[in-house]
C-alpha cells in the first residue's frame, strides 16, 4: 500500500462546519419553499387541481314536442352529438387548433372567429366548435384524445320538422342563442343553448325549453373519464298540442303549392288556428344545426322572402274583400238607403277623374254593371258601386269601422312578430305626410286599395267575426285555451244577414265571381279580392320595371252564418282573378273539412287513417291548372285605380 | 494493518435514517403506480434494488477504503474509458446515449462515474500537503472533473454532469480553497448560469431541448405541454396537498397522472401532495439528518482522504436533493435529477448505496491506527 495517506489527520473542523451550516440552510429554504405553496397558496392549487380533475358535462334537455290537435306529432327530436372545445387552458387550445382544424374540417379563421366570439366567456365552460358531428368527427375525437385532449363529444337532441317546410313559419325554427337573448334571460341561457328563434318555437319557448343537467366526471390526464361524481338530471321541456289540424294543414299546403303566398284558416268560433301556410318557405330542418353566416345572409336578403310569415306579417292591399267592410259600414250607418242603387258603365268620374270598374277591362265583351244593388255589388265586386258608397261615406266612417274590425290593429295571435296592417284615416295622413286627406282617397281606400293593407290573418278573422254576428275572437295557435279573448262589435241582425246572403251569393248565385268553386251540400260562402301589388314598396324596388301581376285574395267560409271554418287565401302576383287564384285553395280545405267531419260523424274514420302520414291525407287535390281551364276567362286587372293622380 | 471493525462500529443511525427514507420512496411508489396497468408491481421492483444496494453497501464497507483510494489512477481510466465507450456503444432512450445493458438491466454509466469522481477528488486533495489550495493544485482539480464531465455532457444528460461540479466545489473548500479564488470561481460560476439563461449565448453551449427547459422553467405558460406543464403540475400537486395532505394514495394529481414520472423524478411532488407539509417536513427532515450524520462520519474520519470520501458523498446527495426538490416545487428547471433513495430507479439507487458503502468504510476504520 502507498504511503500518501499517512498521518495526515489535520481535519479543517471550521470548515465541515460551515457545511454543516449550509446543509441546514438548504434544506430550510426548501422547507420555506413548500410553506408558501402547500400553506399559502394552498386554496389556489387546489382549486386548479379540482379544475384539472374534474369536468362537467352538459345533459342537453330535449325540447318538448309539438302535436297536431289529434296528438300526432308536428315536431320531435333526434338524437345527435356536438363537439365541444374545451378551453380551461388557453395556450393549450391554440397549440391545438391546427390539429382540430385538420381533424374536423373547420377553417383555422372559423375557429379563430369562434373563440374570438366567446372570449369572455368563463375558461371552464366549453364551447360548441361543430355542433352537428359526423361519424367521421366522432372517430377522430376518440382516437386522438391523448394527443388533442381539448375536445369532448356531447350528446344533443335535434330539432326534426317535418319536411318541405311543413307548417313551417308557425313552428318556427330554434338556433344558438344570440348574445342579447343570453343577456336578457337572467343568466337563465348560456352560449350554445338552443332556444327558439322564431315562431311557436319562440313564442312557448320558456314550455317547450326544458333544464339542462349536468354530469360531473373525473379524468385522467389524457383526458378520459376514469370516474364519476355526481349527475344532475336533465328536465325535459313540455309538449304543445297545437290547435293545427293536420290534415287540413296538409291539403292547404298541397293546394297553395309553390305560389308565393299564403293561407289561414280559423274556426271562427273559438279563434283556434287550424292551418297555416306561408310560401315559399325554407326548411326549417337546416336551422336545427347551425347555419351558415353565408346562407342565413342568402335567406335575408332573398327577394322573395323565405322567412316572411305571409300569413301574420305579409301587409298588402285586401282588394275587393274590403268592400264587405265598406258594405257592412253602409248597412250600419244608415246614411245611404239599403235600397241604394247605382248604374255602372264600367267606370264613375269623380273630381273630373275617371275611376274604372275593373268590369271595364273584362274580356266577355260586358264591359259594364250597368243598375246594380247592393247584393249584386258583392256578388259581381261591382267597384263603381263601393267608389259611389266610399265617396258618400268618407274615409272617417270607413275607417272607423275598418279599425273596429281589427284592421291596423294586431289580432294578438300567439306568434312573434306580428304586423297590424294599416287602416288610413285623416288623422294618419296628417301625422304621417303632414297634409290634408284627399277626398278622392276614400274611393280607393273604399275597393280595398289605396293606403289600407291587411295581413290574412286580419281578413281571416274579419270575415269570420262579421259571419259569427260580429264577434271578433282572437286568433290562436293552441288547442282548448279556456277563455280566448273576444271582440264583439254590435251590428245588428239584418246588417248580419244581408252580408253573409251576398257572400254566399258569391259563390253560390250567378254572376258571383266565386262561382267556380261551389260545393254541393255545403253553404260554402266568401268574397274574392285582387289587389294591385304596386303598394309592396319593397318588392317594387327589387324588381323595378317589370310589370307587376295582381295579388289574389280570397276569404271564404262555411256555414254561411256562424261559421265552423273560415279561411284566408292569398296568392301573390299570380296574375289571377282572387277567386281563380286563391278561391280554389280556400275550397279544398273547406271540402277537406267537411270531407272529414262527415267521416268522423258516420263513424267511418279508422285509428289507421287517423295516424296516418299526412302524405296520404284525406282531401282530393283539383289541379290549378284545370280551374283555371274551366273558369270563365276573366282578365286580371280588377281595379283600375290609377296612382299617377297623387 | 488490522482491519478489524465489528458490528458495534457500524452508524446504525444513518443505516436507519437510510432504510427510513427508504420506506417513504417505497410507500409513494407503491401509491403512485399500484392503479396504473402497466406500472403496478414497480415498488417490489425497487425493494429488489434495496435489497441489493444494501448488500453492495456492507460488501463496500469491508473493503479498506485506503485499497480503493489506492486503485484512483486505475479506476479514473476505467471511469473515462467507460464514458467514451458509451458514446459509441451506448443504448439510446429518450434521445440520449446513457446506458449500458448489463445482466438484463439497463446501466447509467454516469452513475459510476459520480463514484468514481468522488474517489479521484478525494485521493487528490489528500495528497494536497499545504493548508492553503493554491490555484495550481486547484487547476489540476479541475482538469479531473473536466474530462469527466464534458464526455457526460456529450451523452448529453446536464444534471448528473453539473453534480461533479458541487463535489469539486465542496472538496476545494474543504482543501483550503482561498478566498480570493473562491470569489473568481463562484463569479465565474454566476457568468456561466447567467449565460445559460442568457438565449443569444446559450444557443451555443446547450442542446436544443437544455434550452427548451430553461425557458419553460423562465416562462412556464408559454410552453404549455412541455416542462412548463411539468412544472406547473408538480406545483399543483404540491400546492393541493396543503398542510396535512390528501391522504395515502388519494391525490387525484397524483393517481390521475398529471404528474410527469411521478414514481421517479417528480415521486418527492406525489409524496407532498398526499402526505402534506407534514410529510415534507419529515421527508425533508430526514434528508437533513443524513446529510448532517454524513459531515459528522466525515468530521470523526481518521485521516483527511477519509474525510474527502465522505465529503464528497455529501456534496453529491446534498446536490441531488437541492436540485431535485426545488425543481419539485418548480423552483429550478426540469433536470432530470432524480431524488436519492426515493425515486425509483435501479443505477441511481446503486450510486447511493455504493457511496454510503464508502462512508460506512471510513467510519469503520476511524479507532483503527
Amino acid at each position: 500500500m502507498s504511503y500518501w495517506f499517512r498521518n495526515d489527520n489535520r481535519l479543517p473542523q471550521t470548515r465541515l462546519a460551515v457545511v454543516s451550516y449550509v446543509i441546514v440552510g438548504m434544506i430550510g429554504v426548501l422547507l420555506l419553499g413548500f410553506w408558501k405553496l402547500q400553506v399559502i397558496d394552498s386554496d389556489k392549487y387546489g382549486q386548479m387541481a379540482e379544475q384539472n380533475r374534474v369536468r362537467s358535462i352538459p345533459i342537453i334537455a330535449p325540447r318538448g314536442r309539438m302535436l297536431d290537435r289529434e296528438g300526432r306529432v308536428l315536431v320531435d327530436n333526434r338524437p345527435s352529438f356536438s363537439v365541444l372545445l374545451l378551453r380551461d387552458d388557453p395556450k393549450l387550445v391554440e397549440q391545438y387548433l391546427p390539429a382540430i382544424s385538420d381533424g374536423l374540417g373547420i377553417s383555422m379563421d372559423d375557429l379563430h372567429e369562434q373563440l374570438q366570439n366567446t372570449r369572455n366567456l368563463p375558461k371552464f365552460q366549453p364551447i360548441v366548435i361543430k355542433p352537428e358531428a359526423s361519424s367521421a368527427d366522432l372517430d377522430f375525437i376518440e382516437s386522438h384524445r391523448s394527443d388533442v385532449p381539448v375536445l369532448e363529444m356531447l350528446s344533443v337532441s335535434r330539432r326534426r320538422y317535418l319536411p318541405n317546410g311543413f307548417l313551417a313559419h308557425a313552428t318556427g325554427y330554434v338556433g344558438e342563442a344570440s348574445e342579447q337573448q343570453i343577456e336578457s334571460s337572467n343568466s337563465k341561457l348560456r352560449p350554445g343553448d338552443v332556444v327558439g328563434k322564431s315562431g311557436l318555437e319562440r313564442q312557448y319557448n320558456d314550455i317547450l325549453m326544458g333544464t339542462d343537467g349536468m354530469r360531473r366526471v373525473i379524468v385522467n390526464s389524457v383526458g378520459k373519464e376514469v370516474d364519476h361524481l355526481s349527475q344532475q338530471d336533465p328536465i325535459p321541456g313540455k309538449q304543445i298540442t297545437l290547435s293545427i289540424d293536420m290534415d287540413l294543414q296538409q291539403v292547404a299546403e298541397q293546394s297553395l303549392g309553390q305560389r308565393p303566398g299564403a293561407v289561414v284558416a280559423l274556426d271562427p268560433r273559438n279563434g283556434e288556428v287550424l292551418a297555416m301556410v306561408s310560401r315559399p318557405t325554407p326548411d326549417p330542418n337546416d336551422f336545427a344545426v347551425r347555419i351558415s353566416a353565408k346562407e342565413w345572409k342568402e335567406l335575408n336578403e332573398d327577394p322573395l322572402k323565405p322567412l316572411l310569415n305571409r300569413a301574420i306579417q305579409a301587409q298588402l292591399a285586401p282588394g275587393s274583400v274590403f268592400k264587405i267592410v265598406t258594405a257592412t259600414a253602409m248597412l250600419e250607418d244608415h246614411e245611404i238607403p239599403e235600397s241604394f242603387t247605382t248604374y255602372c258603365p264600367g267606370y264613375a268620374t269623380f273630381f273630373g277623374r275617371q275611376y274604372h270598374c275593373y268590369v271595364f277591362y273584362a274580356k266577355s265583351g260586358a264591359h259594364a254593371h250597368g243598375a246594380i244593388s247592393l247584393h249584386e255589388a258583392i256578388l259581381k265586386s261591382c267597384d263603381v258601386f263601393f267608389y259611389t258608397v266610399g265617396m258618400k261615406m268618407g274615409i272617417d266612417r270607413l275607417s272607423f269601422w275598418g279599425d273596429k274590425f281589427g284592421l291596423g290593429h294586431k289580432t294578438a295571435i300567439d306568434l312573434p312578430s306580428e304586423e297590424p296592417g294599416l287602416m288610413p284615416s285623416e288623422e294618419w295622413v296628417e301625422r304621417v305626410f303632414h297634409r290634408k286627406w284627399y277626398a278622392g282617397e276614400a274611393i280607393s281606400v273604399a275597393i280595398g286599395q289605396g293606403a289600407v293593407t291587411t295581413t290574412p290573418l286580419q281578413l281571416a278573422r274579419l270575415i269570420g267575426g262579421i259571419a259569427s254576428g260580429g264577434v271578433f275572437r282572437q286568433p290562436h295557435m293552441l288547442k282548448g285555451v279556456k277563455d280566448v279573448p273576444e271582440e264583439r262589435v254590435p251590428l245588428s241582425q239584418h246588417t248580419i244577414e244581408s252580408i253573409t246572403d251576398g257572400m254566399y251569393g258569391v259563390i253560390n248565385e250567378p254572376g258571383g265571381t266565386g262561382g267556380q268553386l261551389k260545393l254541393t251540400g255545403i253553404e260554402f260562402s266568401g268574397k274574392s279580392g285582387t289587389a294591385q301589388v304596386i303598394g309592396y314598396d319593397k318588392m317594387a324596388l327589387v324588381r323595378k320595371g317589370t310589370k307587376f301581376a295582381d295579388n289574389a285574395w280570397f276569404v271564404g267560409y262555411a256555414p254561411r252564418r256562424d261559421p265552423e271554418i273560415c279561411i284566408a287565401v292569398l296568392v301573390q302576383e299570380s296574375g289571377q282573378h282572387g277567386g281563380e287564384a286563391a278561391g280554389p285553395v280556400v275550397r279544398d280545405v273547406v271540402k277537406a273539412y267537411y270531407d272529414k267531419k262527415n267521416r268522423k260523424t258516420n263513424g267511418t274514420i279508422t285509428a289507421e287513417e287517423r295516424g296516418a302520414n299526412p302524405a296520404s291525407g284525406t282531401a282530393v287535390i283539383a289541379p290549378a291548372a284545370v280551374l283555371k281551364e274551366a273558369a270563365p276567362a276573366t282578365p286580371a286587372n280588377t281595379s283600375s285605380e290609377d296612382r299617377n293622380e297623387r | 494493518m488490522k482491519d478489524a471493525p465489528g458490528s458495534r462500529d457500524y452508524d446504525w443511525w444513518l443505516i436507519a435514517i437510510l432504510m427510513a427514507i427508504c420506506a417513504l420512496g417505497v410507500l409513494e411508489i407503491y401509491s403512485a403506480t399500484h392503479a396504473s396497468g402497466g406500472l403496478a408491481g414497480m415498488h417490489y421492483k425497487q425493494i429488489r434494488w434495496l435489497l441489493f444496494g444494501f448488500a453492495i453497501m456492507f460488501a463496500l464497507s469491508r473493503v479498506d477504503y485506503h485499497l480503493i483510494l489506492d486503485q484512483a489512477p486505475v479506476l479514473y481510466a476505467i471511469c473515462l474509458a467507460a464514458l467514451a465507450a458509451v458514446l459509441v456503444l451506448g443504448n439510446s432512450r429518450f434521445g440520449a446515449k446513457r446506458w449500458f445493458s448489463l445482466m438484463g438491466q439497463q446501466f447509467q454509466v454516469s452513475e459510476l462515474a459520480k463514484l468514481i469522481i468522488i474517489i479521484v477528488l478525494a485521493r487528490f486533495f489528500a495528497e494536497v500537503r499545504s493548508d492553503e489550495l493554491d490555484l495550481r493544485d486547484l487547476l489540476k482539480a479541475g482538469m479531473l472533473v473536466g474530462v469527466p464531465l464534458i464526455l457526460i455532457l456529450k451523452q448529453p444528460d446536464l444534471g448528473t454532469a453539473l453534480v461533479l461540479v458541487p463535489m469539486l466545489a465542496v472538496g476545494a473548500f474543504l482543501a483550503g480553497l482561498k478566498w480570493l479564488h473562491a470569489g473568481v470561481f463562484t463569479l465565474a460560476g454566476v457568468l456561466l448560469v447567467a449565460a445559460v439563461f442568457y438565449p443569444p449565448v446559450s444557443k451555443h453551449i446547450l442542446k436544443q431541448y437544455q434550452r427548451e427547459r430553461i425557458t419553460s422553467f423562465l416562462h412556464p405558460e408559454e410552453d404549455a405541454k412541455g416542462s412548463g406543464y411539468q412544472l406547473l403540475q408538480s406545483k399543483i400537486a404540491v400546492g393541493s396537498g396543503g398542510f396535512w395532505g390528501k391522504g395515502f394514495g388519494n391525490g387525484s394529481q397524483n393517481q390521475l397522472g398529471y404528474i410527469p414520472v411521478r414514481y421517479s423524478d417528480f415521486i418527492m411532488s406525489a409524496w407532498a401532495e398526499e402526505q402534506g407539509f407534514k410529510g415534507v417536513l419529515l421527508a425533508l427532515g430526514l434528508y437533513m439528518a443524513l446529510l448532517l450524520r454524513l459531515v459528522q462520519n466525515a468530521q470523526r474520519a481518521k485521516d483527511r482522504a477519509g474525510m474527502f470520501l465522505v465529503m464528497g458523498v455529501a456534496a453529491a446527495l446534498g446536490f441531488h436533493v437541492l436540485v431535485n426538490v426545488a425543481m419539485v416545487i418548480g423552483a429550478m428547471p426540469v433536470t432530470g435529477i432524480p431524488l436519492p433513495l426515493m425515486s425509483y430507479g435501479g443505477s441511481a439507487t446503486l450510486f447511493v448505496f455504493m457511496a454510503i458503502g464508502l462512508v460506512m468504510n471510513v467510519r469503520l476504520r476511524r479507532f483503527v491506527n
